[in-house]
């Protein structure tokens, strides 16, 4: 085996395909409660009861290289599910998905070198050693040439500046350190298709901006295709042009962010602020959820009516200053989330940005 | 779908590794797993050493069992023979007992970190395997000074050392203890797919095995024990079940009790079991890791 064709290079060709590719994907699971004891375990051998959850219902997607999608939805609509799936780690109830080509569940070596699944605070290192030693194992079952790895490992561990920590035990690291090294070794063999599970689950602040400014970086520089769960908002924002939003198994929203903000968001967020103690009652008139924060106060308005409140909240004595902005993306989300709490109704919108 | 499936350059050899490729991941593998079990030396160490203390203790019963018996020989064992006997089957399943292998397999699967091993272009059960043999050699590497004592110091329990052909069986038949000690305690692991927790099953495991593999008496004693089925004697039965091979075979081996053609067959059904043992476990990996759910994050 010479050393070129060991090199994964990222074929230019595919650019303008689509390559994530699924239709009508569902999966079912049967869950059951296990009773404990030896006595259970050998009846439980034999019966069992079992009740249905439908985890993804008839999930239809097509990605196209290069694109950043974030996968929102609350607790168990079934983003992990169809991450899951579409790394091959489970397989399907009904319906059909390519990914490079390739039917993930199946399990291919061809494909399996293709991609990269990265599940925060899951640990593909090795807890007990440096994380260079994982990083020599990733080289062996990716068949990285060597002059190439430590090129590509060099690179990644500049980018995330973790160079100091690559011969420390993996155990003795924070949290945050340990996540950029995941990163680093997911990439090493430079996946096309990069999945992330919660990458920024329980990072401080810093760590999730140097989380974000790296793989906005990488993203773009190497027009990888990236599928993204996370309920941190700032995530969404930062990264993804496109949003797909779960719930309860099915597609609510696939569209850009911009439409997804324009289409959601029926409040304006203007915040007042008041040279003495503001009186909320005040307010109630021209919006609602009215919030007192120190000095300020703040009442969401109506998007149509904000052009007119504005003029009224102005004559308002003692006003020091006034700012309008869109409702935070958490905010929409989560009331998105609440009103479609019972409802399976299933709108796409927007072309992807 | 089909402008999807162009070739890439990674679908042209990314399936076909190489003997040579799974070596070299292999190697790493072991010298990985290798590094990983020397960071707990005190605790290993430790470990090993305790193992040799229930020799003493047998030592101590069966004085007691003979003098009790008021006889020099129970079903053609002498006292001696039954030391012996104990320090081979306590080399044997050295090489056969697997601590903690089904348990950390299924705890992979309960909580969801095997996943990694599914989208890596890995052999899990190779991976395991590499682990266990590293594993394995930290332990004799520790074990061979305290194992060399104690066969020293109860050198005069054991008959003269016998022949090159049946040191070659003896040897034969350890590494395939090894083998169906892998192979069966790995599957027993990956039912963790269908029952997620295994610690009931793994417990009738041992005490299965613990009866039946000749850890706790020399498995011929069993032979005159009718069960009243056919004239199927315990024995009889208890040689059907790869458990004997685990410790009893390799240990009569080199004391003598099984020789010729007995021994032949013996190799022969041990050699059965490994592959049933390894089409088994490759079976319960297959169709484990198709049917689990991945739940657990």
């Amino acid at each position: 085996m010479n050393a070129s064709s060991r090199l994964p290079t990222v074929d230019r060709s595919l650019a303008n395909d689509d390559v994530i590719q699924v239709s009508g994907l569902s999966k079912s699971y049967r869950v059951y409660d296990k009773p404990e004891g030896i006595a259970a375990s050998i009846s439980g051998l034999f019966r069992r009861k079992h009740r249905t959850v439908h985890a993804l219902q008839n999930i239809d997607l097509s990605v196209k290289r290069g694109e950043f999608v974030a996968l929102l939805g609350p607790n168990g609509a079934g983003k992990t599910t169809c991450l899951k799936l579409l790394s091959g780690i489970i397989t399907p109830t009904s319906g059909e998905a390519r990914v490079l080509g390739h039917v993930p569940w199946d399990r291919e070596n061809a494909y399996r070198r293709r991609f990269s699944l990265v599940m925060g605070q899951r640990n593909q290192l090795w807890w007990d050693l440096p994380a260079s030693e994982s990083f020599k194992l990733h080289r062996e079952i990716y068949r990285i040439d060597a002059g190439h790895f430590d090129r590509i490992r060099d690179e990644l561990v500049d980018l995330l500046g973790v160079r100091s920590l690559l011969l420390q035990p993996v155990r003795d690291l924070s949290l945050g350190e340990r996540m950029k090294l995941e990163l680093v070794a997911s990439l090493l063999h430079e996946p096309e298709v990069l999945f992330l599970d919660e990458p920024t689950l329980g990072l401080d602040v810093v760590a999730q901006h140097a989380v974000h400014g790296f793989l906005q970086h990488y993203q773009s520089a190497r027009r990888v295709t990236v599928m993204l769960t996370t309920h941190y908002m700032k995530d969404v924002a930062a990264l993804c042009q496109r949003v797909v939003v779960v719930m309860h198994g099915s597609i609510l929203y696939d569209g850009s962010l911009a439409a997804f903000i324009d289409r959601y968001s029926t409040h304006k967020l203007v915040t007042l602020e008041m040279s003495n103690a503001p009186n909320p009652a005040l307010l109630a008139r021209w919006g609602s959820d009215v919030e007192v924060r120190g000095p300020e106060i703040l009442v969401r308005v109506d998007r149509t009516q904000v052009a007119s409140v504005l003029p009224e909240l102005l004559e308002i004595p003692s006003i020091v200053d006034i700012t309008v902005e869109d409702v935070p993306l958490e905010e929409i989300v989560a009331s998105l989330f609440r009103s479609n709490d019972s409802g399976n109704s299933r709108t796409h919108d927007g072309a992807p940005a | 779908m089909t402008a999807m499936q162009t070739k890439s350059p990674h679908s042209s050899d990314g399936s076909d590794y190489s003997l040579r490729d799974h070596f070299r991941i292999w190697r790493t593998m072991l010298t990985i797993s290798l590094e990983e079990r020397l960071v707990y030396r005190g605790d290993f160490a430790l470990g090993t050493l305790l193992r040799f203390l229930p020799i003493v203790t047998q030592v101590f019963l069966w004085t007691a069992v003979f003098s009790a018996a008021g006889r020099s020989d129970i079903a053609g064992y002498s006292k001696n023979d039954i030391v012996a006997y104990y320090l081979l089957a306590m080399a044997t399943r050295a090489f056969s007992s697997m601590p903690g292998l089904a348990g950390s397999i299924a705890r992979g699967i309960r909580d969801g970190s095997i996943k990694k091993y599914l989208v890596q272009p890995v052999d899990y059960i190779g991976f395991l395997f590499a682990m266990r043999v590293a594993h394995k050699l930290v332990y004799f590497a520790v074990a061979l000074g305290p194992f060399v004592l104690v066969l020293f110091l109860f050198r005069s329990y054991f008959p003269a050392i016998p022949d090159v052909g049946t040191i070659i069986a003896f040897a034969a038949s350890l590494f395939m203890a090894f083998l169906i000690g892998f192979f069966l305690e790995a599957t027993l692991g990956m039912l963790g797919f269908w029952f997620l927790e295994v610690a009931s099953l793994l417990f009738v495991y041992m005490l299965a095995n613990y009866l039946l593999s000749g850890h706790m008496f020399p498995l011929d004693m069993l032979d005159g024990i009718a069960t009243g089925i056919l004239g199927i004697s315990l024995g009889d039965v208890v040689k059907m079940l790869p458990f004997e091979y685990t410790a009893y075979f390799p240990a009569a081996i080199w004391l003598g009790k099984i020789s010729g053609p007995a021994m032949y067959q013996g190799l022969l059904i041990e050699a059965m079991w490994v592959i049933v043992m390894a089409a088994a476990c490759r079976l319960a990996y297959d169709r484990g890791s198709r049917h689990w759910s991945a739940v657990g994050g």
